[in-house]
């Protein structure tokens, strides 16, 4: 198995998420991260989405991926031609004592401290999945409070951009 | 032009304007706007069928007799939930049906409201494509839309969910709209390479076979069928989907493949060194033990579907592509390459297969009926111009193997999904859809009993379609899986109705058809010829049948075609087995 980012450009439409869900549940797929947002283009969406196969169930993913009719384009990156991140928001202790401890570690991984009080900190840190388990592995000892992550965002390297064409496409039917 | 118009009035006036001639449907309280219009409209015949499943079914029959977009319409709720199965039965079997459903009013959505259901999330995974209309501003071009998305790259089924208040509301009513479909880009025309890639190892090959399916059928495309199979000399095997496309009459048609399909058909495919699959899905009934399929085949798979191919089987030439085009270029590929295949030798192989394991079927001593013999004998005497439908089960294979079709398109059954009680709604909407054509429903009496209301519909509708029901008081083919599996140990599946509860030629006669029976073979002939003479009202023949004939051969679910039986326990000697 293999770890795969697929960005994939959809209708901005009621209903396309759950048609990508209920698509990768009932072709027994898993999805390892999912994030859903805007682009520069109103009418399309953008999903990053994770998944953990091998190459030939990769195939099918994609292209069961490509019937469902809200679909625009799919897009493999490659992680080393592309920026990958993730975000995350970390509440963990930390008193007088070990606030300073906590606030170094911050800074070694250019994390930001969003919010003090007097027994914790919560900080926010961006970054690949690897840094960011590394963080928080860091922060264990300190005892982690809550955590809650985001999905993996994903754009390639260089100039080009994987809209331009669905944008025409769009612009056809206008 | 623009026009102000309910959104129900929009409704009815988009499906005169691409084409819709028949709906099936019952109305209901959501739908109900709907149908006001739809009273008036001079092109579109609205039929009142009995139950929604038969509406489906019937939409579905329709557009395989006729090459166009089925039409059911449903209210909301129940109304909805009861087409699911034949939707369902769509999207396997690739049959383009729009299913219009009403809809709880837009604010009520999400309450829980009477009669309210989420079918666009019901169907979601078994439609092409669904939408969820609640601007009446959006009918006409959803309609426009789903009829195109139904209609064009594979088939499917798309459903058209309308709230009560869009239908209500005014709009303006513009045609044709503009489709906003950009993400749908179905390709039909084959990559070049990869057709001349298949034209070489045509001619290279030495034990091809045409494995066709069926979206040869629905490519339109069983003229170039014909054209290359005589080119080429390769041997045929016509999949359940696919009987009738290429003339079972034909010299170099090996029959069905599959679990029961015939010993030619099965052993050509697990000795090939080439499988051209046209329209094909490698679908488990025909592959039987996946890994164990045509081990020494390369395999070329031409499909309109992407996702079809490799999904099941490794493709070595993929062909992504309509197959009415993709079998003229294979033709003009295969002519370029000024040389032909010599499949002599595989021939004689084929030849020996045929002649020593033809079908064929028990026969019983006590005089009950075959219901192969039926089967025979309809096939003899209403012929190969009728169109024959069926459900699903011992019947539905009989009627595969020993009719003998000669035209595409002329059986109509429930392949994917296996639906009981497809046949007699199908039958309604295929003669619907094809009134000049003699229809035959050929049915269980199991799967009679899950549809036979829409009998009603076609004696009030002036539906003559002919009803054969293999009577043999059994859930056969469950039974016969409980005889070869279960140690004859027979779990409901005895339904009792050779003790006539019900009475088939009885309830024939309440439903205003005229009823006959069939107990003995030497009176089938004349009950056939009987039915064929009435032609103002639907017949049923209760052909009462031996409860223990079974089908074959058999290729027990989950093992390997090698392990085809021709009958119980008969297992066929395969010659030049260690030549490969």
């Amino acid at each position: 198995m293999s770890r795969h980012t697929l960005s994939v450009l959809v209708e901005n439409k009621p209903g396309v998420l759950a048609r990508v869900a209920a698509l990768f549940s009932r072709r027994g797929f898993n999805i390892d991260s999912l994030a859903v947002g805007p682009t520069e283009h109103e009418d399309i969406s953008r999903m990053t989405i994770v998944v953990n196969v091998e190459e030939l169930p990769l195939e099918q993913v994609t292209k069961q991926l490509n019937k469902l009719v809200n679909v625009l384009k799919i897009v493999e990156l490659d992680p080393a031609q592309a920026v990958q991140r993730e975000l995350t928001l970390i509440k963990v202790r930390a008193d007088a004592e070990t606030r300073s401890s906590v606030l170094e570690l911050v800074n070694l991984f250019r994390a930001r401290c969003v919010d003090v009080a007097p027994d914790a900190v919560t900080i926010e840190v961006t970054g690949t999945p690897d840094k960011l388990q590394a963080f928080v592995r860091l922060l264990e000892p300190f005892g982690v409070k809550e955590l809650v992550q985001s999905g993996m965002v994903a754009i390639g390297r260089g100039a080009r951009s994987i809209t331009d064409r669905s944008l025409r496409a769009l612009d056809r039917t206008a | 032009m623009t026009e102000q118009m309910t959104g129900a009035q929009a409704l009815v006036r988009a499906l005169e304007h691409v084409g819709v001639d028949t709906v099936f449907g019952i109305p209901g309280g959501a739908i109900l706007p709907a149908y006001d219009p739809l009273y008036d409209s001079a092109k579109v015949r609205h039929v009142l069928v009995r139950h929604e499943q038969g509406a489906g079914h019937a939409a579905q029959g329709y557009a395989q007799a006729t090459g166009k977009v089925g039409v059911c319409m449903a209210t909301s709720g129940p109304g909805a939930t009861n087409l699911v199965t034949p939707i369902a039965d769509a999207y396997m079997d690739s049959v383009p049906i729009v299913a219009i459903t009403g809809q709880v009013a837009s604010g009520s959505i999400g309450t829980d409201a009477f009669q309210e259901a989420d079918i666009s999330g019901i169907t979601m995974p078994i439609t092409k494509h669904n939408f969820l209309v609640t601007d009446p501003a959006d009918i006409a071009r959803t309609i426009a839309e789903a009829f195109h998305i139904a209609s064009t790259g594979r088939p499917g089924p798309v459903l058209v969910d309308i709230s009560k208040d869009a239908l209500v509301a005014t709009t303006e009513f513009q045609w044709p709209p503009v489709m906003q479909l950009p993400g749908y880009r179905p390709v039909t025309r084959p990559h070049s390479k990869q057709i001349r890639e298949a034209a070489k190892l045509i001619v290279e090959a030495r034990r091809p076979v045409l494995y066709v399916g069926g979206g040869v059928h629905k490519a339109g495309a069983a003229p170039e069928l014909r054209e290359f199979a005589e080119m080429t000399g390769i041997p045929v095997v016509t999949t359940l989907m696919a009987r009738g496309t290429f003339p079972d009459s034909h010299r170099q048609h090996l029959g069905m493949p599959g679990m029961h399909g015939s010993v030619p058909a099965v052993g050509a495919l697990q000795r090939s060194d080439l499988i051209i699959g046209l329209g094909v899905r490698f679908d488990d009934r025909v592959t039987g033990e996946l890994s164990t399929f045509a081990p020494h085949a390369r395999i070329v798979h031409a499909d309109i579907d992407p996702a079809e191919i490799s999904k099941n089987r490794h493709a070595d030439v993929p062909i992504v592509g309509d197959c009415k085009e993709v079998i003229a270029e294979l033709i003009a590929a295969v002519r370029k390459e000024e040389r032909t295949g010599d499949y002599a030798e595989w021939w004689t192989q084929l030849d020996a297969y045929r002649e020593t394991y033809p079908l064929g079927y028990e026969t019983f001593e006590d005089g009950s009926l075959a219901p192969q013999y039926v089967m025979e004998r309809l096939g003899a005497l209403v012929g190969p111009d009728a169109i024959y439908t069926a459900g699903v089960g011992q019947h539905q294979m009989w009627a595969a193997q020993f009719i003998g079709y000669e035209n595409p398109g002329t059986f109509i059954n429930s392949g994917g999904a296996g639906t009981m009680g497809f046949s007699v709604p199908a039958a309604m909407g295929a003669k619907m859809g094809r009134p000049d054509a003699v229809v035959w429903a050929i049915d269980g009496d199991g799967c009679f009993q899950m549809t036979n209301q829409e009998l009603a519909t076609c004696t009030i509708e002036g539906v003559p379609i002919k009803v054969a029901v293999i009577n043999n008081g059994n859930l056969g083919m469950v039974r016969q899986w409980q005889t070869l599996f279960y140690n004859e140990r027979y779990s409901n599946t005895n339904l009792q109705t050779v003790r006539r509860i019900p009475d088939f030629v009885k309830l024939a006669e309440a439903y205003g058809c005229v009823g006959l029976r069939c107990e003995r073979p030497e009176d089938v002939d004349e009950v056939i010829g009987k039915a064929m003479e009435i032609n103002d009202v639907p017949v049923v023949i209760d052909f009462v049948v031996h409860q223990d004939a079974m089908v074959w051969p058999m290729v027990a679910a989950g093992t390997s075609n090698d392990d085809i039986r021709f009958a119980r326990d008969m297992a066929p000697v395969w010659d030049g087995e260690d030549q490969v």
